[in-house]
């Protein structure tokens, strides 16, 4: 449930007036509460920004998420985090 | 990869017939300053809490819709985790706490100027709220009062 929460706070956050992006690592969720900005990144629940200790690859996720910031909406976008990461 | 069939059974029942909730943000906002100029803060349903502030509540009926506000010279490895869901690994937000609260990493940027600054406060929420009636009525909606108190440009927001 944490994507929906997720979802919910940042669409709040958002017609507040501030631009928001998620990281989503439940993207049939993410579809359905249906947030401005969402950042795919394909892995397992509990690790949004990738691994424990690897501070390169949870820069490389979280600048994928803020450029997202930059982006116009409406329509919501979900973008995918495009490193293979298996 | 995190699929909803992926998950333990009862979830997955659970997860499929649930009616989820969404909240109209149309026509949405725009970023106010370039990216290098931009504050910037997070939001996650990690349910991080400090030392000296209460944990999450896990017995509320239909999840505990409070948050924890983590200022942001907290020394991330004292924070604690009171997390109601077991349908995650807790094992690597509970060795670096960065994975979903990403301060150190934003500081980073911060001093390299990819982003403005990273912002005075920042929020955690435990997500398993199955019934979001008060958090969409009175807690997210106070959170973003205290972001834009603190002039945030930008929120990041991440689930566990």
């Amino acid at each position: 449930m944490c994507h929906q929460s997720v979802g919910l706070i940042q669409s709040i956050v958002e017609k507040a007036g501030i631009p928001t992006v998620s990281i989503t690592l439940l993207r049939e969720v993410t579809e359905r509460v249906e947030p401005p900005r969402a950042l795919f990144v394909d892995l397992p629940l509990g690790y949004p920004l990738g691994a424990p200790g690897d501070t390169a690859l949870q820069t490389r996720i979280l600048m994928s998420a803020l450029v997202l910031l930059l982006e116009s909406i409406p329509p919501a976008i979900v973008r995918d985090f495009v490193e293979v990461l298996h | 990869m995190a699929k909803i069939s992926d998950l333990k059974f009862t979830y997955q029942l659970f997860m499929k017939a649930y009616l989820y909730r969404r909240v109209d943000w149309h026509p949405g906002a725009r970023l106010k300053r370039p990216l290098r100029e931009a504050r910037i803060a997070v939001v996650t349903t990690a349910a991080f809490f400090m030392p000296d502030q209460p944990p999450f509540d896990t017995s509320i009926r239909g999840g505990d819709y409070s948050y924890r506000i983590i200022p942001l010279d907290t020394d991330l490895g004292t924070l604690r985790i009171a997390h109601r869901s077991d349908a995650f690994d807790i094992s690597g937000i509970t060795s670096d706490k960065n994975l979903a609260l990403p301060l150190d990493r934003l500081k980073a940027l911060a001093d390299e100027g990819v982003i403005g600054s990273v912002a005075p406060r920042h929020f955690s929420f435990m997500g398993s709220i199955a019934a979001p009636g008060r958090l969409i009525a009175n807690t997210a909606p106070e959170v973003a009062r205290m972001l834009l108190e603190d002039e945030a440009d930008g929120v990041v927001l991440t689930p566990v």
